[in-house]
């Protein structure tokens, strides 16, 4: 019995990094109507960033936070002002077949740059430490990830709806055109939202990176995992993510109990029920 | 003094050209109309205007300055905002956050949230439900208010009767002399003749992106207007 | 309307269709004036473009964008292995028989993935491959996750020796992809061609002239997967062995795909045999430098996609107003 509650436990709790992966993902579609194909390589070049610091400055990787958040949110604001913005009013393909040939670009660069070695950040003791509850061992740092996917969805929650640049994102959403009539710089505001998704994004690569190896091919894999979270919490729902993240996450768990062959199949297996028994999510997002 | 000044405007929807060679002037304090039947160009010169719509630079001037080509954001900076065809509220958004979005440019003036409602008092009872919920008028004035929030020098008014009872339109078009009041500069774009002459100082008439007639609104002779508005 | 007519082809169209038939002469002849490595080199460039217009009918005329194609090549070829290995059909007749298995599979896939829209819907497709291809890997008569091979006794079924076998696959290369490409032409050149068009420009406006859109995309969606499968399998048939890897790899069967036809142009037929002649001339010259060529491959993607969305050919035949392949209407007095 506490063997099934210990694997509920675990995939509730990577369902927090899933939810981390997810927020990117989710933000610049909300707002922008953007998929970035390119979104889980954005992921795994984070963690490669953090590599490269900690190679040259031997920081913990916690620390290395410090430093790949500032940068990647730098990369995602320049990314959509220099180009993804130019990407958006070519219908559907222009923006899809550019951020599929960025993540081309970046897996190949990455593979040049680093090899294709398999890598792993390390954070320390935090890694193995666990905690009891109730005759359960849960280890800290999953626990970590999670509250910190919390915190991040509950900051997010805070500035789409109390703050003026949350109302800005939220009305340039609804509709480009007007907001700018009101004195909205569109061009900047999409890149902010690419920017604040780069931060979860950075977060995840490196929290992840803590977590499981890692590799220039890891990428794609983890934007189908952010995709599944999305799709099962339901589009547009903020809490729904992290929802979809822990679906995803148990989904797993239960698979890995078989095989690792299955706890990835398991994940997609969860994804398309949902997708077939209720295709707008457990949580589609009713206007607030 | 004269606040705004169109000099040949010209404007293009691709390669379709939809204004030509429009001069236009208004004076600061004003209350100027724009007429014209159903595709006429008169939204037309209000984007072009307000920056939602490209042309040369020189083909406007606000306050002594070229501002024609400049985006919409910035003009709103300057001090021109426009309420758009069709209230165009932000159905995500509820009523107050709208409101509140208006002064997102962050313009110093006299209006804000408090005054909003003093001005439209159902607005404040309405203000924490969906904005696209609300009636017609109530859209409009929340439409007009969101607009004010940006405190403009120039407020554009496009189609404000589009849709709305005879009744409502009255009590939307009492409350522009308010507005006046603190001295803002309104140009209306009207299909309701009547309404925009009344409320008016001066009208220009456009027809198939021209101007076809420019004068005073009082006493003006209805059979010239006419013709001119149809261009028989 | 007295006095025109609806014409279908112009002077440039007759004229290419006899280059084409030239061209094709050429080819099928190869074996007897060419080099060693020159007949798999053309195999291996038509199976590509056979794949390039597939895609782009999919993607360019009916605005499914599909990341997961990699799903029905990797169907397609284990219909083929399993099939000549469990049933001892023969090995052509399993690769025609690719085609409707893969099509039966692909109908059930696409009622579900056609309820994501846009890039979602291309995610939901990659989703899909990568779920084949671990599904795979678990079952023990596929030959799990290290695969299956194609044992002597199936390909001596084609022909006894290597050098028969080797000309009759490099032919039926080349028939695949001739009939890939007549089986775009003509869906494009039919009704359906025309509602493709319209769905391309407007799916509302043709939804409520009556076009049924969700028919007609779901019915291009299962024609391409089963031609794909098809290829599929035939691509498999010479290289033998097969595994989930090999079988649904999205770098080998769908981003150089996607490359050659946007790089070539998408929603044309010439586009994808530029993009291929491409592909393969940049693969040949930076043949050198490992992954350099995908790295340019890919920035050469995102300039086309921002700067001339309609690919190189679409810069020709907008300069020129160049339509090689009639599928258009004209009038004419």
């Amino acid at each position: 019995m506490t063997d099934w509650l210990n694997i509920l436990l675990q995939g509730a709790l990577l369902g927090g990094l899933y939810a981390l992966f997810a927020i990117g993902l989710s933000l610049s579609f909300g707002i922008m109507r953007l998929v970035n194909i390119a979104h889980g390589d954005f992921i795994v070049l984070s963690a490669y960033i953090a590599l490269a610091f900690i190679q040259a400055t031997g920081i913990n990787a916690l620390a290395s936070l410090a430093i790949v958040v500032p940068l990647m949110f730098a990369l995602g604001y320049a990314l959509q002002r220099g180009l993804l913005n130019f990407t958006l009013s070519g219908g559907l393909l222009s923006p899809l077949l550019v951020t599929f040939g960025i993540s081309v670009i970046i897996e190949n660069v990455l593979l040049q740059i680093f090899g294709a070695d398999i890598r792993r950040l390390h954070a320390g003791a935090i890694e193995t430490d666990s905690v009891a509850f109730g005759g359960i061992a849960v280890g800290v740092y999953p626990l970590l990830v999670f509250a910190v996917a919390v915190i991040a969805i509950a900051g997010l929650q805070v500035l789409f709806y109390r703050t003026a640049l949350g109302r800005a994102f939220r009305a340039t959403s609804d509709d480009a055109g007007t907001a700018e009539l009101l004195g909205i710089d569109n061009r900047h505001l999409y890149a902010m939202a690419m920017a604040i998704a780069m931060i979860f994004t950075a977060l995840a690569g490196v929290l992840m990176a803590i977590r499981t190896t890692f590799d220039p091919a890891a990428g794609p894999i983890r934007l189908i995992f952010a995709f599944e979270a999305v799709i099962i919490g339901g589009l547009g729902s903020l809490w729904g993510m992290l929802i979809g993240g822990m679906v995803l996450g148990i989904a797993q768990a239960v698979g890995a109990a078989l095989s690792p062959t299955w706890q990835i199949l398991a994940g997609h297996i969860a994804f398309l029920i949902v997708l077939v028994i209720r295709p707008s999510g457990l949580f589609p997002h009713t206007r607030d | 003094m004269i606040l705004l000044r169109t000099r040949g405007l010209r404007a293009f929807y691709g390669d379709f050209q939809a204004l030509f060679d429009v001069d236009l002037d208004v004076e600061e304090g004003e209350t100027v109309a724009v007429i014209g039947a159903n595709g006429a160009g008169k939204t037309t010169l209000l984007r072009a205007i307000a920056g939602a719509l490209a042309c040369d630079a020189a083909m406007v001037e606000f306050d002594g300055r070229a501002i024609g080509g400049l985006r919409a954001h910035d003009v709103v900076h300057r001090g021109i905002t426009m309420v758009p065809e069709g209230r165009k509220l932000f159905p995500s958004l509820t009523v107050e956050e709208n409101l509140m979005l208006g002064a997102y440019c962050g313009r110093a003036g006299a209006w804000n949230l408090a005054r909003v409602y003093a001005l439209f008092p159902v607005l404040q009872e309405l203000r924490s439900l969906p904005a696209t919920s609300l009636s017609g008028g109530q859209q409009q004035m929340a439409a007009i208010g969101r607009a004010l929030m940006s405190n403009p020098r120039l407020l554009l008014c496009d189609e404000l009767s589009l849709g709305l009872a005879p009744v409502i339109i009255r009590d939307i078009y009492a409350c522009l002399g308010a507005i006046t009041a603190e001295g803002t500069t309104l140009v209306i774009v009207e299909q309701d003749i009547n309404r925009a002459l009344e409320a008016s100082a001066r009208f220009y008439c456009l027809q198939e992106g021209r101007v076809a007639l420019t004068a005073a609104c009082r006493g003006f002779d209805r059979a010239a207007i006419t013709s001119a508005y149809f261009g028989v | 309307m007295a006095g025109f007519r609806v014409d279908r082809s112009t002077r440039e169209s007759r004229w290419f269709a006899g280059f084409l038939v030239l061209v094709f002469i050429a080819l099928a002849t190869l074996p007897y004036w060419g080099g060693p490595g020159d007949m798999r080199l053309v195999s291996e460039m038509a199976y590509y473009l056979a794949l390039a217009q597939l895609w782009n009918l999919l993607a360019g005329y009916a605005g499914l964008v599909s990341v997961g194609q990699q799903a029905f090549v990797g169907l397609g070829a284990y219909a083929l292995f399993y099939l000549t290995s469990q049933f001892g059909i023969h090995p052509l007749v399993a690769v025609a028989l690719a085609a409707p298995i893969t099509a039966a599979i692909s109908l059930p896939m696409a009622l579900a993935v056609f309820r994501l829209r846009g890039a979602y819907f291309a995610i939901g497709t990659w989703v899909f491959a990568e779920t084949f291809a671990l599904g795979v890997s678990l079952v023990t008569p596929l030959g799990a996750g290290s695969g299956m091979s194609l044992t002597p006794a199936i390909m001596t079924q084609i022909a006894p020796d290597r050098a028969g076998r080797e000309l009759i696959l490099y032919w039926l290369s080349l028939a695949i992809v001739a009939l890939v490409c007549a089986i775009v032409y003509l869906l494009l050149r039919s009704r359906y061609g025309l509602a493709l068009t319209a769905i391309r420009d407007s799916e509302t406006a043709s939804d409520s002239l009556g076009v049924d859109t969700f028919r007609t995309k779901l019915t291009i969606y299962v024609v391409t997967a089963a031609c794909t499968g098809m290829v599929g399998a035939f691509i498999f048939l010479q290289k033998l062995r097969l595994s989930p890897e090999a079988g649904f790899s999205v770098n080998d069967w769908t981003v150089v795909v996607i490359f050659m036809v946007v790089i070539g142009g998408i929603g044309t037929l010439e586009g994808p045999i530029i993009g291929m002649l491409v592909y393969f001339g940049l693969r040949e010259m930076l043949a050198d430098y490992g992954t350099w060529y995908l790295i340019l491959l890919g920035a050469v993607a995102v300039v086309i996609m921002l700067t001339a969305r309609e690919g190189l050919w679409g810069l020709v035949a907008r300069r020129f107003n160049l339509h090689l392949f009639s599928v258009r209407r004209h009038l004419t007095r």
